[in-house]
């Protein structure tokens, strides 16, 4: 077992930001033999002696765990141009399982239990970026599954919005489909109230030459995790994944990334930020990134970044990196869990600005570097009011 | 008119070997108006003098007081100090990725004054004191420090000195690493915050050089933990021909 962990807890005296030693990490098993099925029963019972729940535990899910789900019933508000198509299909629809197979048991679980889908289809050869808001407002925490379509025709350009508030407990699944030469943002924001759970699997399709920024942002709900994989189909295709996370007392936060370079020239660049305040704040981050030896000329870059802004919290950050060719243009991953850097807040207090107002700014600065990079300027205001939200809740 | 009273200061750190005495009964007065220079040779403590009187929190104080205006230093946190009117311009000033110079100055002068400054005057201030140190205007949208050049790290401790106006300021080894068109505007802009503001100044130096641009009113030379000389100008000078062997081999 050598993967990279770094995991900060509380008591434990550290100054700055502690890197991880490098080298690259092997895991366990390499990464494109574990278990993709749509059915439930191929998979294990949830423990934590299971890689995919090694940190999360099957009573923190609030029955997620069940063989089948009912039905998503909540609603979906969707705002789109005219020329964007939004509509319930049928299980059967040809798109259905389009860009992914499950990979745990809850995506599985959820997978089964879906009798339709929610299809949003973006086409091609528009002008500007096509901006869908999809509104998912549940009101039921009963364990529930849902299953989202997002296609991007070839040559499309278009943002898609997944907000998901509200109270749920849910089983989602993602097919994200990134059409040749296609320009597509997908931002899932997951802002539940207090209690919700929310296990989510988006699985990534890019064509030849497709450009896919995909940006998680989880802020609200008791257990959150997201899994987000692309899979590269064709060369010349470029995925930035950017996330970014703030886990208060007692919130369990966790993003698992899977890039698959199956061919050549492709380019994938991971950065994922999260802060963490509070008794048992705990984050877990896998990034795996898999160069197969056919892909020759990728480029791929992962990085993490934890800040823990108290005691008693607990980030766990796991960069996996593995490379089956030595042609490849540039392969490299960083991951840094630490507190506060005491000569940052040294130097801001040296100019008469309290600790408490020093601390914010420094949280401010770490994660604005993702939402600066988010690109749609309602989304970043928004997301920044969020923060300043969960700042003042630390100061109180 | 500001006074700031160092007496007779011991100062320890933590090191791997256990606690180390650095200062050894240090005595110093600094008041407004007047220009003091700190020399010594490597490792004599004076950058340890610096941040002791600023509050760092890994200077432990062992005997002694540091007073301004006859308040207690020792008892205020790290910005209870700067708002009282002490600054210190750092040797190393650290990055703060994602705040950008323009936030940064805006915060610590709101945080200085107790109010946040006009926005018309603040703009024109800022403006000004950047032109002054030959800084770009796009300096303003970078994060503080971050990629900054030596030069620029310093000018941008000056530009802080310029904008927060303190009451007493200490320049940690300001002039290291700069080139002389540098130096001289850093100098120029250190002098010209003086003149605009009075403050007192702790200038602390390992060489001489920019004693020709900033003229010092007393000179203390400073080694193994305390003042071992004192006198005017001409002490640098004698400084600059003989170098500091006669006091670290005494």
């Amino acid at each position: 077992m050598t993967t990279a962990t770094q995991t900060a807890n509380s008591g434990a005296v550290q100054h700055g930001l502690i890197e991880h030693s490098h080298g690259y990490g092997v895991p366990i098993q390499t990464r494109n033999e574990r278990i993709r099925s749509t059915n439930v029963a191929d998979f294990a019972p949830i423990s934590t002696r299971e890689e995919q729940w090694r940190y999360l535990s099957a009573d923190r899910i609030n029955g997620l765990d069940a063989d089948a789900l009912s039905e998503y019933l909540g609603d979906i508000s969707a705002k789109h141009p005219d020329s964007v198509t939004t509509q319930w299909v049928g299980a059967d629809h040809p798109l259905f399982g389009a860009a992914g197979v499950p990979e745990d048991r809850v995506s599985a679980a959820a997978w089964g239990s879906a009798e339709k889908a929610y299809l949003v289809t973006i086409p091609g050869n528009s002008e500007s970026a096509c901006e869908v808001q999809l509104g998912i407002d549940s009101e039921s925490d009963e364990p529930s599954a849902l299953h989202l379509i997002i296609d991007a025709k070839p040559f499309a350009n278009g943002i898609v919005i997944l907000d998901h508030k509200g109270k749920a407990t849910l089983g989602e699944n993602v097919e994200i489909i990134v059409g040749d030469e296609a320009n597509l943002t997908v931002i899932s924001i997951q802002d539940w109230n207090d209690d919700s759970v929310h296990i989510s699997a988006q699985f990534a399709k890019l064509g030849r030459n497709a450009k896919l920024r995909h940006v998680v942002v989880s802020l609200g709900g008791k257990t959150v995790r997201v899994s987000s994989s692309t899979e590269f189909t064709q060369p010349g295709a470029e995925v930035e994944m950017l996330g970014l996370y703030f886990a208060d007392a007692g919130q369990f936060l966790e993003n698992r990334l899977y890039v698959d370079h199956a061919v050549p020239n492709c380019k994938s660049r991971v950065t994922y930020k999260g802060a963490l305040q509070g008794e048992r704040a705990h984050t877990v981050w896998v990034g795996d990134v898999l160069i197969r030896k056919a892909a020759e000329g990728t480029d791929t870059y992962e990085l993490n970044r934890n800040l823990l802004l108290t005691d008693g919290a607990r980030a766990d950050s796991v960069p996996n990196l593995e490379i089956e060719t030595g042609q490849i243009a540039g392969a490299g991953h960083a991951s840094a869990s630490g507190r506060f850097d005491d000569e940052q807040l040294f130097y801001l207090q040296a100019r008469g600005i309290t600790e408490g107002e020093a601390r914010r700014l420094v949280v401010r600065g770490f994660l604005n570097e993702i939402i600066q990079q988010i690109g749609n300027d309602e989304i970043q205001s928004r997301l920044s009011a969020s923060i300043e939200a969960e700042l003042a809740r630390s100061n109180s | 008119m500001a006074i700031l009273q160092i007496k007779n200061l011991h100062v320890s750190v933590e090191t791997e070997q256990g606690k180390k005495e650095i200062l050894r009964g240090v005595d110093l007065t600094i008041k407004s108006g007047e220009t003091h220079a700190i020399m010594g040779p490597n490792g004599s403590g004076k950058s340890t003098l610096a941040y002791t009187v600023a509050g760092h929190p890994k200077y432990e104080v062992t005997e002694g007081e540091i007073l301004l205006d006859g308040e207690n230093v020792l008892e205020m946190s790290v910005d209870e100090r700067a708002r009282a009117g002490l600054f210190l311009a750092m040797q190393y000033p650290v990055e703060i990725p994602g705040v950008s110079v323009s936030n940064f100055l805006r915060t610590a002068k709101t945080a200085i004054d107790g109010e946040a400054p006009a926005l018309r005057t603040w703009i024109k201030d800022m403006r000004a004191g950047m032109d002054a140190l030959r800084m770009d205007s796009s300096f303003t949208e970078r994060n503080v420090n971050e990629g900054f050049s030596g030069g620029e790290k310093k000018r941008h401790e000056i530009l802080q000195l310029e904008l927060l106006k303190p009451r007493i300021a200490i320049l940690d080894e300001t002039d290291s690493g700069l080139d002389v068109d540098a130096l001289k505007i850093v100098s120029e802009g250190v002098n010209r915050a003086k003149a605009a503001n009075d403050f007192g100044l702790l200038l602390i130096t390992h060489y001489t050089r920019i004693l020709n641009y900033i003229k010092p009113d007393f000179v203390h030379v400073f080694v193994a933990g305390k003042v071992a000389e004192q006198g005017g100008p001409e002490l640098a000078e004698r400084l600059e021909a003989e170098g500091y062997d006669r006091y670290v081999n005494a």
